[in-house]
């Protein structure tokens, strides 16, 4: 027997709170939340007290114990977080509440974020005081205390070994601001980016720039996954998972920069193995959402999902091939992680099922097929594909 | 010694309860760099851990590395992200490989100028910043160009 979810579960319902700038909310995290997993069951028309399970990743603080008993579920049969890597766990989050679905364990599975950078820090900010020990000692002390400055030095990797032309970086900063300017959830909305302004901003540490760098916001995402066959009676026009993988190259782990393979953002093995299930090839791919943390880890991943070469980046990687409608690669079509919100990613896994509906603010025509890569230069990093009902 | 990169207030490092990266601490104090090596493979490996990754191992002393080392990779970092940095950027880290010691990489500061160039592949040595004053007291490893 084939073991795959192609095609197995679909993503009924989308659901977002208002995306705010980092200590806008009103809201506490734990309530956005909820706010975000009932706009979803909403979206699918399903009852949130159907809900009988709830994936996260990066230690996401609102524990399924507390949501269930919070939305009365009737019976909650799944609970389930992806280890380590932070946001690179958000399609990884979606391919374990399918799995739950496919394995029989889970019927109705919701999968979540919700942050709240302003009621409990600033990811662009070091918390560290007094004492370290362990693996972090060895850079904490030298002032690696960001992600910036965790991913920095890997991108600087790209650009040298790989003479990836330094541009790549600041065309997909610009087609997602470029994107962000259509949506009305967009935080970046109304601050139209060019590549003077882009050229202009200050560093954060070289090679990165301003806008070679993520937002900091408060909000919450949510996605309720089904049965395939349960999908085709609810709401919305289902949207199926066709593939999914977990990245975690050779040593991806190893302690103080020492994955051998440095400029990687951990897809180089995964790749393969998300196309080969999906029956698919990254020529099939109509839209892509791929997590910025920086700017970097987006060409690698973009590279590393074929889309296109080393020495093809610099002339795919242009903005005007990256954006909708007419952008041969259009690329993070909300504004993602840059412009539209740090929602963790999960943003760019909601934004892929709108793209599926023919729903996105920027809609590319037409669109089957959506890949999604999380969290690039992570270990681990994951991605995932999701088409619609004519792929099947 | 040199005098310190950074400005004081930022995370010190104390060796782990556990003991895995003590002789690492222990020997930044006496101003000697060392790193893991497999005393049956021979083989060298960092950041510190139990088992020799090639051979699974668990003899696995802590030696001076050999050869020249030299910058990997680099980053100037313009943005204070901790309160004790707002008056200390620009500053530079390194990662520094040691080539000839199976290519494993530390994290360090450039001492001197944070302003001038840095190129990929230059050679580096390490010096030594102590930090007599802190409880307890500690030394971190940073590095010079050496041409």
């Amino acid at each position: 027997m084939e073991r795959s979810i192609r095609g197995a579960v679909a993503i009924a319902g989308i659901g977002e709170t208002t995306y705010y700038k980092r200590g806008q909310s009103p809201d506490p995290e734990f309530v956005l939340g909820l706010k975000a997993i009932l706009a979803a069951c909403a979206d699918a028309g399903i009852d949130p007290r159907e809900l009988d399970g709830f994936a996260s990743y990066s230690n996401d603080r609102n524990s399924p114990d507390r949501l269930a008993a919070a939305l009365g579920i009737r019976e909650l049969k799944f609970s389930n977080m992806v280890w380590g890597g932070g946001g690179g766990g958000g399609s990884g989050a979606v391919a374990n509440a399918a799995a739950a679905i496919a394995a029989g364990y889970a019927d109705c599975v919701v999968v979540f974020r919700a942050l709240a950078q302003g009621q409990f820090g600033r990811f662009g900010q070091s918390q560290f005081q007094g004492v370290v020990a362990g693996e972090a000692a060895l850079w904490a002390p030298y002032g690696v205390l960001s992600a910036a400055q965790m991913f920095a030095m890997r991108t600087t990797r790209l650009l040298h070994e790989h003479g990836v032309p330094r541009e790549t970086l600041r065309a997909v900063a610009l087609a997602s601001y470029h994107h962000a300017q259509q949506n009305p959830r967009a935080v970046m909305r109304g601050r139209p980016l060019d590549v003077e302004g882009y050229e202009r901003s200050r560093w954060i540490t070289e090679p990165f720039k301003l806008f070679d760098c993520c937002l900091e916001n408060d909000g919450a995402a949510a996605l309720v996954l089904v049965p395939a066959e349960r999908a085709r009676d609810l709401a919305q026009k289902p949207v199926y998972l066709l593939a999914a993988a977990q990245g975690s190259e050779y040593r991806a782990g190893a302690g103080c920069h020492n994955n051998p393979d440095y400029a990687t953002a951990s897809f180089k093995q995964s790749a393969p193995r998300l196309y080969a299930m999906a029956k698919l090839g990254p020529q099939d791919v109509d839209v892509v959402q791929s997590y910025e943390n920086f700017t970097g880890g987006v060409v690698m991943s973009l590279i590393e999902h074929g889309f296109c070469s080393y020495e093809s980046a610099g002339e795919v990687l242009r903005l005007d091939n990256l954006i909708a409608p007419k952008g041969g690669l259009p690329l993070n079509t909300s504004g993602g992680n840059l412009a539209e919100c740090y929602m963790h990613g999960l943003e760019l896994n909601v934004e892929a099922v709108r793209q599926i509906r023919g729903s996105s603010c920027n809609q590319v025509p037409g669109a089957e097929v959506a890949l999604v890569s999380s969290g690039p230069m992570v270990s681990n990093a994951t991605s995932m594909i999701a088409g619609a009902e004519s792929l099947l | 010694m040199s005098a310190p990169v950074l400005p004081a207030g930022l995370p010190r490092p104390i060796p782990h309860p556990d003991g895995l990266d003590r002789p690492y601490w222990e020997a930044a104090l006496r101003h000697e760099l060392v790193a893991q090596r497999c005393r049956d493979c021979r083989r060298w490996q960092w950041a510190p851990e139990w088992l020799c990754h090639r051979c699974h191992s668990f003899a696995l002393d802590f030696e001076t590395p050999p050869g020249p080392a030299r910058v990997f990779s680099w980053q100037r970092v313009w943005h204070p992200v901790h309160p004790a940095l707002a008056q200390g950027v620009p500053y530079v880290v390194l990662l520094v490989e040691h080539p000839e010691a199976d290519a494993i990489r530390m994290i360090g500061n450039l001492a001197g100028d944070p302003r001038r160039e840095v190129a990929i592949g230059a050679r580096v040595r390490p010096v030594f910043e102590d930090h007599p004053e802190a409880s307890p007291p500690f030394a971190l490893v940073q590095w010079q160009l050496a041409d």
